[in-house]
């Protein structure tokens, strides 16, 4: 059915829902093979608002499933493509939920999708890149001088989807531009459920080196590792499905000119209601006690909590790992001038010899400890990091839900105190107020039945996030895992080299 | 050779550890005549456990033959102090028995060490280095500080970190003992020094040597005695030797020594920066193995080998390390301490040479004034024979040195090569086959 990417009007629906991505689950574990687009039919739910979007079912049930589920499937082979396949139920998913999004989109994307499918049936067997887009950030270059000095980064989009105007985009960004578009996107889909990556995070003793002008290599590796953070930031965005069509998002990757972020500011006035608002989140999240009906969110929410427990060890050690490494580097090299010198005062030539290729031998270690240390802090490190702030984003959607069914039960609770007014006035007989009354027991009720509904939304939605989560995880996780032993493989195989090389050196001291 | 460990600390169980360790003569090269002595032991067989290793610092070559061996059989660290046992093997005719062993302490060589270097006789040679004193007080820190955080790490990962400590403590063990048998060693090598009395007690004597360290006067004095004894150093480096040999080898040793010193520290720093980078490895490797026992998703099967993986390169990664200690650090500290006895020879010479000069200028005073001509006559005659003996054995003493080091050079560096290379194939091979699994899962 294609009912689970629509925000489902009964609560039937949903649990239907959820059996079926289930089944997806299980489905989806060979490439596909029944890939196929539904009829073009279902361009209305896209043009309408809110709840009472009809649901079509098309084609088998079967087939929709691994609809939901190829998308993902697709990304096993990308590494920085995303190929998704199924674009024309983005509008779907995207204006259902978000009354903010204008109906413009769902035009635009009829004509794609007949293009897409064709492609799509045919590129079937290579997971083919349909739907690919690829984000570069590059060329930080410093604007202005003094504190008000800012970095400026170029932000490449190349891709063949329809949805941008280009092919290839460039444009500038600055840092608060990426922290004002995650506020954006925060504000708009965190509290009905979607996991929004976090943005990299602000780093005030950084950034005042960097203004001040300080050319050395701190500050540079720190533009570096902002530059590469800033890119995951905006792939991960983009490989949301949902996220990619969000107009916030087109417009950052598009235009030219993009209104300043001022509200990112942490001493803005926004700034402060935002600390507010966190502080009063804390508090709530403490008095909130939900009895939990469904037992997957009780899993998966320990489940997280542990991860988010052995990630952040792990970041630690592979951060100390990094640390011992430099370290490792820089006595390698001072150890290398050192026997370098010892050569040099040694006056049997042979030995003297040897020494001196020791020390180079060891000089050219010390840069592949380097190498390796860049390694370890790139691939592994930084991608710890990003989980650990992902699952705290995770963590708080599952807050989100939490709020939601709270609010619900205080509506509740809300009603029930007006009906029994409501009864005592009808014995105390003052039919105006009685009339008042009502309407807003009606007016009640109908916030109840809205109240249930967007629980309900937000439960299916997060199931939904959540195995797209832990897929994207898997895939991230595998890929880096991979590339890091290969990083270690060719230090080995180095070492090898050099070793290889000194030996004969050393033999043939007479 | 029994090696029993005994260090009983304050809180933590008393460690006992019997191991048989690698023969001594592993660590002396086989001149071709006394084959017997040495087994082909050079990549010998492990007779510890994968971790550790036999004391193999070759720092000397040596000429030893069958007139007289010394070794140190066994060895007992208890709280504060390590008993060895000196084991003698001699045909010589000075000695009541073929074969014997007493029981010696670290100060019984050091005051061997002190009587060699008080003799005047052996003014003109350079006298072996004194071994280093026992130091175990980091290891036992170590293993102190984990018994305090037993609490707060998982079972597993105590046993594990109990573990290394050990094997570090073991090492540390058996580095004491070899440079302690080698300082032996040198002396039994060495033509005039092993016929010396005190060294022949040092062996026999079954009782103890009543050897006491020395208390604060006695070390208030030699530190006294330190400082007159540099700042004539300089005094008598200062005199231009007429000898051109002397007076290269002076210029040589005062740079060598200074930048083995250097070399010395540097390499001792990159092996601690090695070790600590093999700790990290250990962590991530047991965080790894607890993120793949909770996982529920497929990439549970790549945490768990990865897991594996690093537990047995992190392995390789710690024995890299304690080789390059063995065959790079400890090589280079040995010699800075023969460097060091080696300048103390030329002091000496140097000396001597200045007394020789004195007693010159004064024997031609007295001959001027014609008073005491024959007291001053017989004066220098001692010093200008003193000097000459002094010379002649130094300059043999000093090209032995030169020899005796290009060899260990040679040995420790050709040795750390092979040792790094068969490590890197090794690591190699478990990344790369593990690679091959993870790829193939995906």
């Amino acid at each position: 059915m294609a009912a689970e990417m629509e925000p489902p009007p009964l609560g039937n629906a949903g649990e239907t829902d959820f059996r079926e991505l289930e089944d997806g689950e299980d489905l989806f574990v060979s490439t596909v093979t029944t890939l196929e687009y539904p009829e073009p039919s279902s361009p209305e739910p896209a043009s309408l608002p809110a709840e009472d979007i009809s649901i079509n079912s098309n084609g088998p049930k079967q087939k929709d499933v691994s609809f939901d589920d190829d998308p993902e499937d697709l990304f096993a082979e990308a590494t920085e493509e995303v190929s998704l396949d199924s674009p024309e139920r983005e509008p779907i998913l995207s204006d259902g939920p978000s009354p903010a999004i204008t109906p413009v989109t769902p035009t635009t994307m009829l004509t794609p999708r007949m293009d897409l499918g064709a492609r799509c049936r045919i590129e079937e067997d290579n997971n083919g890149d349909t739907f690919d887009i690829h984000i570069a950030v590059s060329d930080p270059e410093k604007v202005g001088d003094g504190m008000n000095a800012y970095m400026g980064y170029k932000v490449t989009t190349k891709t063949s989807m329809t949805i941008f105007n280009k092919n290839e985009t460039t444009v500038r960004r600055r840092f608060s531009d990426f922290l004002g578009l995650h506020s954006k996107l925060a504000s708009k889909y965190l509290h009905i459920g979607y996991i929004v990556p976090p943005a990299p995070e602000k780093s005030i003793v950084g950034m005042t080196k960097v203004k001040v002008g300080k050319e050395d290599l701190s500050s540079a590796e720190f533009v570096e590792k902002r530059r590469s953070a800033l890119e995951r930031y905006l792939m991960r965005t983009v490989k949301h499905p949902v996220l990619l069509k969000d107009p916030d998002v087109i417009m950052f990757l598009e235009s030219s000119e993009l209104p300043r972020a001022v509200s990112t500011q942490a001493l803005s006035g926004a700034g402060i209601l935002r600390m507010v608002n966190k502080a009063a989140d804390a508090v709530n999240k403490m008095t909130i006690k939900m009895n939990e009906s469904d037992a997957w969110f009780e899993e998966k929410h320990q489940q997280f909590e542990n991860l988010d427990l052995q990630l952040r060890k792990l970041h630690a050690s592979v951060e100390s790992l990094v640390c011992h490494r430099k370290e490792l580097s820089v006595n390698t090299a001072s150890f290398a001038k050192s026997a370098a010198m010892l050569g040099n005062s040694e006056d049997h030539t042979a030995l003297s010899r040897a020494l001196s290729q020791l020390a180079e031998v060891e000089e050219k270690i010390d840069r592949l400890h380097q190498d390796q240390a860049y390694a370890d802090f790139y691939l592994f490190s930084e991608l710890l990091g990003d989980y650990v702030r992902l699952i705290t984003a995770v963590k708080s959607v599952f807050d989100q839900r939490m709020k939601t069914w709270s609010k619900w039960q205080d509506t509740q609770l809300l009603l029930q105190k007006k009906r029994e007014s409501e009864a005592k006035l009808q014995f105390a007989n003052k039919p105006d107020k009685l009339q008042q009354a009502k309407d807003e027991i009606k007016e009640l009720e109908g916030k109840v039945e809205q109240g249930e509904k967007d629980f309900e939304l937000i439960s299916k939605t997060i199931r939904k996030e959540v195995s797209r989560f832990e897929k994207e995880r898997v895939k991230d996780f595998k890929a880096v895992i991979i590339k890091y032993l290969e990083s270690l493989v060719q230090t080995q195989q180095q070492l090898i080299k050099y070793w290889e090389a000194f030996l004969p050196e050393a033999k043939a001291i007479a | 050779m029994n090696l029993i460990l005994n260090p009983t600390l304050d809180e933590a169980p008393p460690l006992r550890t019997h191991r048989g360790i690698v023969t001594s003569h592993d660590f002396l090269t086989t001149p071709p005549a006394a084959a017997m002595m040495q087994e082909g032991l050079d990549d010998g067989p492990d007779f510890l456990s994968e971790e550790d290793r036999g004391p193999r610092a070759v720092n000397v070559d040596l000429q030893t033959d069958a007139t007289l061996q010394v070794d140190i059989s066994d060895a007992l660290s208890e709280r504060d102090k390590v008993k060895f046992t000196v084991h003698t093997k001699s045909t010589l005719p000075n000695f009541k028995q073929n074969e014997f062993s007493v029981v010696r302490q670290h100060e019984e060589f050091i005051w061997l060490h002190d009587s060699f270097v008080e003799n005047e006789e052996y003014a003109g040679y350079i006298i072996p280095p004194a071994p280093p004193r026992p130091d175990f007080d980091a290891s036992r820190e170590k293993l102190q500080k984990l018994g305090e955080g037993e609490g707060s790490m998982t079972k597993e990962e105590f046993t594990k970190m109990k573990q290394e400590l050990e094997a570090e403590y073991l090492a540390i063990f058996k580095k004491t003992v070899a440079m302690h048998e080698v300082f032996l060693c040198r002396v039994a090598a060495h033509p005039v020094l092993r016929k010396d009395l005190n060294f022949h007690v040092f062996l026999e004597y079954n009782q103890d040597l009543s050897v006491r360290g020395k208390n604060k006067r006695e070390k208030m004095e030699d530190f006294f005695k330190n400082v007159v004894k540099s700042a004539d150093g300089v005094l008598v480096a200062g005199v231009k030797d007429v000898d051109d040999f002397f007076e290269h080898e002076k210029t040589f040793l005062l740079e060598y020594h200074n930048r083995v010193k250097d070399a010395s520290a540097k390499s001792d720093r990159m092996i601690r920066s090695h070790k600590s980078a093999a700790d990290d490895i250990n962590r991530i490797a047991s965080t790894l193995y607890t993120l793949g026992t909770q996982d529920s998703t497929d990439v549970c099967k790549f945490f768990l080998k990865v897991s594996e993986l690093f537990e047995k390169t992190r392995k390789i990664e710690a024995r890299v390390a304690a080789d390059e200690d063995l065959k790079l650090a400890d090589l280079l500290k040995y010699y800075l301490r023969e460097s060091q006895a080696a300048k103390d020879l030329l002091y000496r010479r140097g000396r001597a040479l200045v007394d020789y000069e004195n007693a010159n200028k004064a024997l031609d005073k007295a001959r001027a004034k014609n008073k005491d001509v024959l007291q001053a006559e017989t004066s220098q005659q001692v010093c200008c024979q003193k000097f000459e003996k002094i010379s002649e054995s130094a300059k043999q003493e000093l090209i032995d040195f030169k020899t005796r080091r290009v060899a260990a050079f040679r040995k420790n560096l050709v040795e750390l090569a092979e040792l790094e290379l068969k490590h890197a194939k090794g690591n190699l091979q478990l990344l790369q086959s593990c690679l091959g699994v993870l790829k193939g899962d995906t």
